[in-house]
């Protein structure tokens, strides 16, 4: 850090942060300021059956999530068998399917009108048992199987870092695989599965859309319809808050399970001898690995695809698709933009203001990544509300001044993924290099401009990816806010799907899947180069032998 | 730095803790018969003999990826040979179509990094290998923090303890459940040389006074003499000879064995019979033979004085010796000598070899 301090870039960089916080913040007001009136009429009403759906819905898919999740991972880690090389990214790949997605395909295929429940009546008589897919259990399963892959990657890598050989001392000193599994391995890994469970509940938390087809009312959904439905901007505010709180209580608890622990190892991390796995059990394992991936992903674009070979779509539906693909790229352009915009701005402003409080504050931007969609979605809105009091009744002004509210609700949402590569970047630039600059005379402003930007360059390029690609699958903001007409490709697979015209939904939909499997495929082709450095030895063999 | 505590409780006896620790268990021999691994191309492990009479302790001494590791790990059942037997007294580990899992074996085993859980005080570290056996858990535990000097450490965390401490608790977590040999892969390795040298030596102690079966892993000739009843050289996957520390050094069987357990003279000599000519002169052999050799001169068994057949050429002192580089008609000779140099640079020397009947090579 230079010595000098720099009151105007602190001041640049703190008003940044403080107009990303500022949506979240007014919500949290919200809460710390209660209106009587609002909160009597919910809890009379329908709040305290939101609050057992959300909370309900939440531990199953965190618990779902952990189950498979670990299992998947350790199962690729310990043990060998046909395929596992395969699996092991490909288990990563659900992550591409936007749970609305897989929701409208599961209640297509397994609701009473789909094909499994007739095909059952027609063998077993019109009263054979069936579960009621479209309840929370049949949310709980789509979401646990779009969501699990976070909770698998993290663990995957907790189990890569540990040294193997404080697993083989528990082995030596007496314990079985299983049994160093839960005494050594897991106990080691709480902290990085307790973050991995953390974001699948935000992720479930965030979520109205989905839930919305099996029928089951969260706050969130109660958000959402009291904001579109009955325009009660106080009462969508308290849900609001609610959901924030919930957010919050969340994040303590992981805080909590966290404990104080940051395992410190010693020794290179290198993998854990596998099992080769024969016969029976090797079958199990592949069926356990191809089954996940059967249901999450293989079986649904199947679906998919047929749906859009044999759809009769009008002219008219590919016109209007183009229409709303062009909306949700021009929007996940703008909304990239922004975010690196400013992602860079607060990164290099903090590093100029030569204050260490201003290099902290700056990490707050981030905090939107951790707040639920809808919290932020209203907070948002209450701004926009407040300036189109201001402007006046002019339409043209008002549907700008919204699409203005969604580029911004999504730049706070997602600025973690442009901030942390952007910071990253210029983690880069020593101190010395800017002290070299302004020695030879540069001000602040130039060297932004001629070292800054250009070192920024390659992270914020792979932040813009990223928050493109969120965008354009992204839902609830988007439905909270958007102004009346304009509609995403996100929002018109919902409404397709919410009219159970799957058909039409399949291309928008396919469309979006193949657009998230972009960041994976590039963090799996990261992840193979650097594990052939990390000294795997399976991967090492293969590349001797190409 | 931190006062090394451990030395003085072990070293004064604690007897009585010190039998109900060993008692109840007559130790047994190790036994590696013809063990091969290969690692995808590579022969790691060719063909490998190794025996560890039981209570005794043997090193394994071989450069870095000579497959002394990987011996290690097929002994304490981490790895599975491709061919060969492991056997502990009449219980065969390994081979013969059995493999017993390294949970079972009732091997310890000290790993390089100490592997200590994380997760877990010092006191249940020692004790997780206890636990299953639903007997006595508090007692053992606490003799064996007693043994390594850290008795009332039990409640520290791993990540408060010094590299010393925690080489310690490794040991004492190892030998708190018994068993019934222990493996030691570079435990020292991590520890910086003033202490290095203490704990190995009290490490060593405690070994012997638990009569424990051991084998030691090290890439360091020195650690290796002080630590093996019996050394074992390694390299390229073979052992070359196994042996004790004095049998190797004055009777290694091969020359690289003789260059890699200290500093070696191989002169060129034409054997005859119980003599071999050199250009040092006769020099009594230990075998008689006959034709062109390899004779091993070590530096300390010859000395200089004053003369003209060959000239120094560089002398480094130490403190406790000195060694001198001799040039004799071209070839460079180091002798060591257990005082002050007497001699510079460019002196004119005789040499004189005092040392008892020499090993010879046949020359290749």
């Amino acid at each position: 850090m230079t010595g000098s301090r720099r009151p105007l870039w602190s001041t640049i960089t703190l008003a940044a942060v403080l107009a990303v916080l500022a949506p979240i913040a007014l919500v949290g007001l919200g809460a710390i300021s209660p209106s009587g009136d609002a909160w009597g009429q919910l809890w009379a009403g329908p709040l305290p059956g939101m609050l057992w759906s959300t909370l309900s819905l939440l531990v199953l898919v965190g618990g779902g999530a952990l189950m498979v999740g670990t299992s998947l991972a350790w199962l690729v880690t310990a043990y060998d068998f046909p395929g596992r090389r395969v699996f092991t990214w490909a288990l990563m790949l659900p992550l591409a399917m936007p749970a609305y997605v897989l929701g409208f395909v599961f209640l297509a295929v397994f609701d009473f009108a789909g094909p499994v429940q007739t095909a059952l009546r027609s063998v077993f008589g019109f009263d054979v048992w069936f579960p009621d897919v479209s309840s929370i259990g049949g949310a709980a399963l789509v979401m646990t199987f779009t969501l699990y892959p976070y909770v698998y990657i993290l663990a995957r890598s907790a189990f890569r870092e540990q040294t193997p050989a404080t697993y083989e001392s528990a082995r030596m000193l007496g314990d079985s695989r299983f049994v160093a599994l839960r005494r050594v391995v897991l106990p080691m890994a709480r902290p990085t599965l307790a973050a991995g469970v953390a974001l699948v509940i935000m992720e479930t938390l965030t979520d109205f859309a989905t839930v919305q087809y099996f029928n089951v009312q969260t706050v969130s959904v109660g958000v959402y319809q009291v904001w579109r439905g009955m325009f009660d901007r106080e009462t969508a505010v308290e849900l609001a808050a609610l959901v924030l709180l919930i957010a919050i209580l969340v994040l303590g608890l992981e805080r909590l399970f966290r404990g104080s622990a940051k395992f410190f190892q010693r020794g290179a991390p290198r993998e854990i001898e596998r099992v080769t796995l024969r016969g029976r059990r090797s079958a199990l394992a592949i069926g356990a690995c191809g089954g996940v991936l059967a249901f999450a992903i293989v079986l649904p674009i199947a679906q998919l695809l047929v749906w859009m070979f044999t759809s009769t779509g009008t002219v008219g539906d590919i016109g209007r698709a183009f229409e709303y693909l062009s909306n949700s790229l021009g929007l996940a352009v703008a909304a990239a933009v922004g975010a690196v915009v400013v992602a860079v701005l607060v990164a290099a402003g903090s590093r100029f203001s030569g204050s260490g409080l201003v290099r902290k504050a700056a990490h707050l931007v981030t905090a939107g990544y951790a707040v639920p969609g809808p919290v932020v979605a209203i907070g948002v809105l209450v701004i926009v509300s407040w300036l189109s009091g201001a402007m006046g009744r002019n339409p043209t002004g008002l549907v700008l001044l919204s699409l203005t509210g969604l580029v911004y609700a999504y730049v706070v949402r997602f600025m973690a993924l442009a901030y942390g590569a952007v910071d990253a970047s210029l983690e880069k630039i020593t101190p010395a290099t800017v002290d070299a600059a302004h020695t030879l005379g540069a001000t602040p402003s130039r060297v932004m401009r001629q070292i800054h930007f250009p070192m920024a360059g390659a992270g914020a390029a792979a932040g813009a990816v990223l928050v493109t690609i969120d965008v354009l699958k992204e839902l609830p903001i988007v439905l909270l806010i958007r102004p009346f007409g304009f509609t995403t490709a996100s929002i018109w697979v919902w409404e397709l799907a919410s009219e159970s015209r799957w058909s039409s939904a399949a291309v928008p939909a396919l469309l979006i899947v193949v657009a998230a499997m972009i960041p994976i495929v590039i963090y799996l082709r990261r992840e193979r180069r650097d594990s052939v450095i990390l000294s795997d030895p399976p991967l090492v063999g293969a590349g001797a032998r190409r | 730095m931190k006062p090394v505590r451990f030395p003085v409780q072990f070293r004064s006896g604690q007897p009585v803790d010190t039998i109900s620790l060993v008692s109840g268990k007559i130790r047994q021999p190790l036994t590696v018969e013809g063990v091969s691994k290969r690692f995808a191309d590579e022969a790691v492990l060719h063909d490998v003999d190794l025996v560890v009479s039981e209570g005794s302790s043997v090193t394994l001494l071989g450069p870095s990826g000579c497959g002394k590791t990987t011996l290690l790990r097929v002994i304490a059942g981490l790895e599975r040979p491709d061919n060969g037997a492991v056997s502990l007294g009449d219980r065969v580990l390994t081979g013969s179509g059995r493999f017993v899992s390294p949970e079972r074996r009732r091997i310890g085993m000290v790993f390089q990094d100490w592997a200590l859980f994380p997760h877990l005080n010092v006191y249940e570290n020692v004790a997780y290998g206890l636990a299953r056996n639903g007997g006595q858990v508090d007692r053992p535990v606490e003799e064996a923090l007693e043994m390594v000097g850290l008795s009332g450490f039990g409640k520290r965390m791993p990540s408060t303890l010094s590299g010393g401490e925690q080489q310690r608790v490794a040991i004492a977590r190892a030998i708190a459940p018994r068993p019934d040999a222990i493996l030691l892969d570079e435990p020292f390795s991590n520890l910086d040389a003033a202490l290095r040298a203490t704990i190995r030596s009290e490490t060593r102690a405690l070994l012997r006074e638990l009569e424990m079966t051991t084998i030691f892993v090290t890439h360091d000739q020195g650690e290796a003499f002080v630590l093996g009843d019996e050394v074992a050289v390694m390299k390229e996957g073979v052992i070359h000879q196994q042996a004790t520390p004095d049998i190797l050094y004055s009777s290694p069987s091969d020359p690289w064995v003789a260059a890699f357990v200290g500093e070696a003279n191989l002169l060129d000599g034409e054997a005859a019979g119980e003599v071999a000519t050199t250009i040092l002169g006769q020099i009594p052999l230990a075998n008689p033979a006959h034709g062109p050799h390899q004779i091993l001169l070590r530096p300390e068994q010859i000395s200089l004085r004053p003369g003209d057949a060959g000239q120094v050429k560089d002398v480094e002192f130490y403190g406790h010796d000195c060694s001198y580089v001799v040039d004799v008609s071209g070839t460079p000779i180091t002798v060591r000598s257990l005082a002050a140099p007497v001699f510079t640079s460019g002196d004119q020397v005789s040499l004189e070899y005092s040392g008892a009947a020499a090993v010879a090579y046949p020359a290749s």
